[in-house]
């Protein structure tokens, strides 16, 4: 990957100006299954559906919601593995972060560096970019709870709602009209699930998809557990 | 002949209620001989940190443009301000680096936290922190710098109280080690600003 015989970059600008790589790879993640996030006023929750194939798959197995460090959390959409090579590299940078300056890697620092590497991907030689837009959800330094986007060129965006994947368009109008800024979490998980539900093909329950939480008060990003995620069910329904 | 002692070097950091105190000399030397005494080893990082670099000068110069070099970048990046323990452990980090070729200083840190509580920190020339709650000392007086504060130390002194100490404890060590003197210079910080002072002392 990017050795002497691949010096050149694979992602070149069309006659338009565009970089159509990058293009495809925003087809690649408008093709995967939603994701959401929403920012509340003392808190981050980010959702996904883990609809698999085949009622076969054993979606135990399966986890799109990953810790990244003490107080960030990622989901994706688009394309799983690609996605887990960017989980691997953002643990690492939050690791030698943290060796370094003997605090936690802020969210917005975690989202500046993986960017970057998203970035280089689009511009060294013989590789692709990323397939994958990231949801990262965090408290920052300064206590402030952060929902941020991650595309495959690298751009961010801090939300203060927004969906990514297959969908997003429906679930961003309907989080348009429900999203207020002085949401509380438990607000918004609800207003989370409900988006979900929106565009969910047939019944959603606590074992086809995953919630993550980050809390304001103890700053620290978890996965939810299918009984928590079945309250909240309960609750919405 | 060690390698830290040859341009000579006295520091000591003490801690007092809600504030520090750092002082150094100001002798610089090429072992007996006397080049400067103009040669201040204590430096200001920020309002609320300062860094004492006792050891062979020119890592003593090399090392301060460094921690300037990574605390603006640090600033720069997380538009935050660096707090006294991250910059003790950028510095530890850094010394270690360099673990088997390392640089000849052996620092201390002293400042004021997120509460305007002291911190203190001192370290070998290859990183390993110690953090200390009263004072620290380094340089090339240090027995006698630990005698005088192990002495005259009081826990939660008064900045001007903290002043005398600091001073006298520095004085009388440097009056007993030829390889530091020539002058020596106190500062006293508090969350409502830092006050600096020249010592007179014997010129030799």
């Amino acid at each position: 990957m990017g050795d002497s015989a691949y010096s050149f970059s694979l992602t070149t600008f069309s006659r338009t100006g565009k970089l159509l790589q990058i293009e495809y790879a925003l087809n690649a993640v408008a093709n995967g299954r939603t994701s959401l996030g929403i920012c509340a006023k003392d808190g981050v929750v980010i959702a996904t559906d883990k609809k698999l194939s085949s009622t076969l798959v054993d979606l135990d197995q399966v986890s799109k919601i990953q810790k990244i460090n003490e107080g960030s959390g990622f989901v994706y959409s688009g394309l799983g593995p690609d996605y887990r090579v960017l989980v691997r590299k953002a643990r690492k940078s939050s690791q030698s972060y943290h060796l370094q300056y003997r605090e936690h890697k802020p969210v917005s620092q975690l989202v500046k560096s993986t960017a970057s590497v998203m970035q280089e991907y689009t511009q060294s030689g013989g590789v692709r970019p990323f397939g994958v837009s990231l949801l990262v959800a965090g408290v920052d330094a300064d206590k402030s709870p952060r929902l941020y986007q991650v595309d495959p060129s690298g751009a961010y965006f801090a939300w203060k709602a927004t969906a990514v994947g297959k969908n997003y368009i429906n679930a961003k109008n309907f989080l348009e009209k429900r999203y207020q800024d002085d949401m509380e979490l438990e607000d918004a998980i609800h207003t989370a699930l409900l988006t979900l539900r929106e565009g969910f093909e047939g019944e959603m329950t606590k074992d086809n998809i995953e919630v993550g939480v980050v809390s304001q008060a103890d700053g620290k990003f978890r996965a939810l557990t299918p009984d928590q995620i079945q309250d909240y069910l309960d609750e919405t329904s | 002949m060690s390698i830290l002692e040859y341009n000579g070097a006295a520091i000591i950091a003490m801690a007092g209620k809600d504030c520090v105190g750092i002082a150094c000399d100001t002798r610089l030397g090429a072992q007996a001989q006397t080049v400067a005494c103009d040669f201040r080893k204590v430096f200001k990082m920020s309002d609320k940190i300062f860094v004492g670099l006792a050891g062979l000068a020119t890592d003593v110069l090399t090392m301060q443009n460094l921690l300037k070099f990574r605390q603006n970048l640090y600033e720069l990046r997380e538009d935050r301000e660096l707090t006294p323990k991250v910059f003790s452990n950028v510095l530890s980090n850094l010394l270690y680096e360099k673990r088997f070729g390392p640089y000849f200083i052996e620092p201390v840190v002293a400042g004021l936290d997120e509460n305007n509580q002291p911190f203190l920190s001192g370290m070998d020339l290859i990183g390993a922190p110690v953090y200390t709650d009263d004072f620290v000392v380094t340089g090339t007086a240090t027995a006698n710098m630990y005698g005088m504060c192990e002495t005259l130390y009081k826990k939660d002194m008064e900045p001007d109280q903290l002043f005398e100490t600091l001073s006298q404890a520095l004085l009388a060590s440097l009056d007993r080690d030829a390889l530091s003197g020539w002058g020596a210079t106190v500062h006293i910080i508090t969350k409502d600003g830092v006050t600096s002072r020249e010592l007179k002392g014997r010129m030799d």
